[in-house]
């Protein structure tokens, strides 16, 4: 019984196309339509500044704590803007990109960051989940709904996000593992940002890539540079095609960087390099796909004023919003409300009712900004 | 009618709902060629095939997280859970997800799902495998947990819990699988979830009971009648969450007395939660303290101990007995 090497034939690609320096491939550039070309910037633009925006709204306590994308606009975008309407994307919480691409109203989105569950809630035609926040558990999801697609006999394909940190989760193998064996049309996006809050990649996995690991489950991975909004997009529109034809699940691995804080309550410095902040400063997806843009004559004057005139508008709708009515907790805990919860929707109508504030008092001062927290002049705004 | 034990009520029920439902499909370890470890989806493999009826991988949190994604897209999942004591493998699906999906999505999403488990001692096997551990799932707002007494209700439920747009939890007694056979209706029968039934009529002593706990229930029932005269009321409650606290209230303000029995762990057990909700309910004609018989606060003891720990009849009616005598 002599002791042979099995030929897997096991490989995984590099795939980069519009390099840091703006150099080209252009055997390899992916023909995009010129207004789909302008919809990606566009929405990788407003990705940035309402990012931007929702940090400063978070520091002012306008918003609670939120996860910003700033450095992964284009792993998002890329991959999202392969998919049709027709199509699920399934998020895990940095993904605010990918959600504007898919028509989430910017309101919605600070709603859903300001405490309120009707923020997090898709439009009735909406293919999209909700915003998932334990790591990887929203994988599963996704092969399901993979598999119910294939069921019924829909083409539908299904993308889902996750991070570096996710790849260490049981989730994830769970869920590679049942899309290989069900061979089912997924396609795994994972945004190597490098970080896992202060964990680096190298204490994560000691795999060279993370695209490898889906080698192990019977299907291709590829590794692109993430910052490269025409490698991530040639990706997946691969991988969309390949799931549409029935050849199943595919996983790309974005290799990015999240350039800003792991969530508002987080502090980089502790655990990581101004100089290394600074390197992948310098690759930029928007200041690479921007200057891609520039020498097609396809970037709009005035966009940046523009969309922030765009987060400014939706800001004041979402300001101007009815205070939260409590007793809506009951609607959605369950189809019908058991006779118990009745009984509790009933004693905090009564309590409600008699906490009820006099209609004849004076208006209660605004609270006193938060400890730490900058009183600026946006406040009254 | 025919004549059925739980395993084959319960493969009635499947089959039925499958015939009736497209959408409906099972899941789990060894469930289909093999028709499960215990066979209760023995044959639904080769009536409706494999991509129906999924012999799955060897992972809990995938099992429910893809039932869950199913759900999602509007199947309607059966998930088999091998045992109760795995589950804490797929907790977090259920817990994080399923029992949520409606709440966080403010009604975009909802999971109509089943995740079957069976549970209970009572049967001589390993760790893992004879544990109650029923009280997580009752302490989870948004989920529904079942849990039947014999064949017919067993099947009854499972139809309603099939047909139930939230997610149930449905809990079945492995020492109750082969007990006995019942008269079981040909034609589809569904009980209603939240609904207590009274198993017997009695006016000196409440005593309630789930499961395979019920049996034990009725028997120190007679037991009572026989040597001391005395009218114990039975209640089986079927389902745990949410809990029917008007039938229990309605027997305790009746009899005055209650003991409630079942294999979870006494401490922060579905005991607590029935105690209460009688105290809260039925305080001024309550003539004795509530009592509990459960089994002991202590890590899985091994079946050579386990009827130590687990009630049984002696302990049920020492226990009736203090309470008449208070």
């Amino acid at each position: 019984m002599p002791r042979t090497s099995l030929d897997l034939r096991l490989s995984v690609d590099h795939l980069s196309i519009l390099d840091g320096d703006g150099t080209l491939d252009t055997a390899l550039e992916p023909d995009i339509p010129a207004g789909d070309l302008k919809r990606m910037y566009r929405t990788m633009v407003l990705g940035r500044r309402l990012d931007e925006r929702m940090v400063r709204l978070q520091r002012q306590g306008r918003i609670g704590t939120f996860a910003p994308i700033k450095g992964q606009e284009a792993s998002q975008i890329g991959a999202v803007a392969t998919l049709r309407r027709e199509d699920w994307m399934v998020p895990s919480f940095r993904e605010t990109a990918a959600m504007l691409w898919r028509g989430w109203p910017i309101e919605q989105i600070l709603a859903f960051f300001a405490g309120r569950l009707e923020g997090g809630r898709p439009a009735p035609d909406q293919r999209d989940l909700p915003i998932t926040i334990p790591v990887s558990t929203q994988l599963p999801h996704a092969v399901g709904l993979a598999y119910a697609a294939q069921y019924r006999g829909d083409d539908a394909v299904v993308m889902a996000f996750f991070g570096d940190g996710a790849t260490s989760e049981g989730d994830f193998h769970e869920a590679m593992n049942f899309a290989g064996v069900w061979h089912v049309p997924v396609v795994f996006v994972c945004q190597n940002n490098q970080w896992a809050i202060s964990v680096p990649i190298k204490k994560q996995t000691h795999s060279r890539t993370l695209a490898q690991k889906a080698l192990a489950y019977g299907f291709p991975g590829i590794q692109v540079d993430g910052n490269d909004i025409l490698a991530v997009y040639a990706a997946s529109r691969e991988a969309v095609l390949r799931a549409q034809a029935g050849e199943g699940p595919t996983l790309i691995e974005c290799v990015t960087y999240r350039l800003g804080v792991h969530t508002t309550a987080d502090d980089p410095t502790k655990y990581r390099s101004e100089a290394e902040v600074r390197e992948w400063e310098r690759k930029d997806p928007l200041t690479r796909f921007g200057a891609y843009l520039e020498k097609k004559t396809l970037l709009e004057p005035g966009l940046d004023e523009e969309l922030d005139a765009l987060i400014a508008r939706a800001v004041t709708v979402f300001e101007a919003l009815p205070p939260a009515d409590p007793l809506t907790m009951f609607e959605h805990a369950y189809g019908e409300l058991p006779a118990p919860l009745r009984a509790e929707r009933r004693e905090m109508a009564e309590r409600l009712a008699r906490a009820a504030p006099d209609p004849t008092a004076a208006e209660p001062l605004p609270p006193p900004p938060m400890r730490g927290q900058r009183k600026t002049s946006r406040w009254s705004n | 009618m025919v004549k059925l034990n739980m395993v084959k009520a319960l493969n009635l029920a499947l089959l039925q709902e499958m015939e009736r439902d497209p959408d409906v499909l099972v899941l789990g370890e060894d469930v289909g060629v093999d028709g499960g470890v215990f066979r209760v989806t023995e044959d639904l493999h080769r009536t409706f095939g494999g991509k129906r009826v999924i012999d799955s991988p060897l992972a809990e949190a995938a099992i429910v997280g893809t039932a869950v994604g199913m759900a999602l897209y509007g199947l309607k999942p059966v998930c088999e859970i091998q045992f109760s004591g795995f589950a804490f493998q797929c907790f977090h699906q259920i817990e994080n997800h399923a029992a949520r999906y409606r709440q966080r999505t403010q009604g975009r999403f909802h999971c109509q799902m089943v995740v079957r488990m069976p549970y209970g001692g009572g049967v001589r096997a390993l760790e893992h495998h004879s544990e109650s551990e029923e009280q997580f799932y009752a302490h989870v707002p948004g989920l529904k947990l079942v849990v039947p007494s014999g064949p017919r209700n067993a099947r009854a439920l499972l139809v309603s819990a099939i047909r139930d747009p939230d997610p149930v939890i449905f809990f079945e007694a492995k020492a109750l699988y082969h007990a006995h056979k019942e008269e079981v209706p040909e034609e589809t029968e569904a009980l209603p979830i939240g609904q207590a039934r009274v198993a017997q009529e009695g006016r000196d002593l409440t005593l309630i009971a789930y499961g395979a706990m019920l049996r034990v229930a009725l028997e120190a029932a007679e037991v009572l009648r026989a040597e001391d005269g005395v009218g114990a009321e039975v209640i089986d409650l079927l389902t745990l969450s949410p809990l029917d606290r008007e039938t229990l209230v309605a027997s305790v303000a009746k009899t005055g007395r209650a003991v409630v029995v079942h294999e979870a762990p006494r401490s922060f057990g579905p005991g607590a939660e029935i105690a209460a909700s009688i105290m809260e309910g039925a305080f001024l004609a309550l003539e004795a303290p509530i009592r509990r018989v459960a089994a002991v606060d202590v890590p899985w003891v091994g079946f050579a101990r386990e009827k130590a720990s687990v009630p049984d009849v002696s302990r049920v009616v020492a226990v009736a007995r203090e309470t008449l005598a208070f």
